[in-house]
């Protein structure tokens, strides 16, 4: 297989639409698997009881707020580097998951935050570096919202996608550069007790579905996208007098 | 298992509000994300076809 002939957007469409529905279906299977072990087979947390619980969803969406926003700003770099308009599609449909995740661990971490810290939000390294994030996949999006040739907008925000990845690692580090109130690094907790290997399993499988639904609903952006630029009409639906064309769907 | 009725599921030792909240606030989104995907795909969809029809191609039954 000649995975280069997957960067035409022709034929990365039909790709992506097939690819689409197992990315969904594997999500789902293992979001419910997910739940299910944390809710029923992890076992109470000793110091903060049943609200500890918040992780399985609070730092699947922290770390997916992380990798994507490197993902995004690795095809904005490719994009600028290649002058490839597939690369900066994809920097584009990534930005608004990865904002929404950066949102949910910010959400999360406040619900988390109260019961445990006596406080909402408080202004430590981990959740202020976490806030500029957010702050940054808005501009991602306001500046090619803001500029209409498309272009120029693909190389603006590529650009500013590209500077502001140097935050990925101050949030990833804050909890050992800086004195914060945010823990450290749980997933190194994992110590061989058993309570301590369900509560790590249940947050890796929700991790995993997250990418899973990531996976899915960035491909599905990417074709909104491409049809949105490309006046290509025969991308979808083959006219009726080329049936022997392969249709994705 | 560790409960021992559905209400002392639902209460989460207290803090069924915070719990409940990030679990539900994250279901929502992930819902809405699909669902305005779903939209922007049939919008996309519905102008390329009224492109195509308005085309010189006319052909496509």
């Amino acid at each position: 297989m000649i995975w280069s002939k997957y960067s035409v957007p022709q034929a990365f469409y039909p790709l992506a639409g097939r690819l689409i529905p197992w990315f969904a279906a594997v999500a789902v299977i293992l979001m419910v698997v997910g739940l299910y072990m944390g809710f029923f087979v992890a076992p109470t947390d000793f110091q903060q009881g049943e609200s500890y619980r918040i992780i399985f969803v609070h730092v699947p969406a922290a770390w997916m707020s992380m990798f994507l926003y490197v993902v995004m700003a690795v095809w904005a770099g490719v994009g600028m580097g290649l002058n490839a308009r597939l690369s900066f599609m994809m920097a584009q449909a990534i930005a608004p998951t990865g904002a929404m995740f950066t949102f949910l661990a910010l959400l999360t971490g406040a619900m988390w935050g109260k019961p445990t810290w006596g406080a909402w939000w408080v202004w430590d390294a981990r959740l202020t570096s976490e806030l500029i994030l957010l702050f940054q996949y808005a501009g991602v999006m306001l500046l090619r919202t803001s500029i209409d040739d498309v272009r120029r907008a693909d190389r603006s925000s590529a650009v500013f996608a590209l500077v502001g990845v140097v935050n990925v690692p101050i949030i990833y580090y804050s909890v050992q550069w800086w004195n914060t109130l945010h823990q450290g690094a749980s997933v190194s907790m994992a110590t061989g007790s058993k309570m301590a290997a369900t509560m790590l399993m249940a947050m890796l499988i929700m991790t995993i579905a997250f990418w899973m639904y990531s996976i899915a609903v960035i491909l599905a952006r990417v074709r909104c996208v491409m049809l949105e630029r490309e006046s290509l009409p025969t991308w979808d639906e083959k006219p009726a007098a080329m049936p022997e064309a392969v249709e994705a769907r | 298992m560790q409960w021992g009725s559905a209400s002392e599921f639902f209460a989460m030792g207290g803090y069924g509000l915070y719990v409940w909240t990030s679990f539900i606030a994250t279901a929502l989104c992930m819902a809405w994300e699909v669902l305005a995907l779903w939209r922007r795909r049939a919008a996309a969809r519905a102008e390329q076809r009224a492109a195509m029809l308005g085309g010189t191609d006319e052909t496509a039954a």
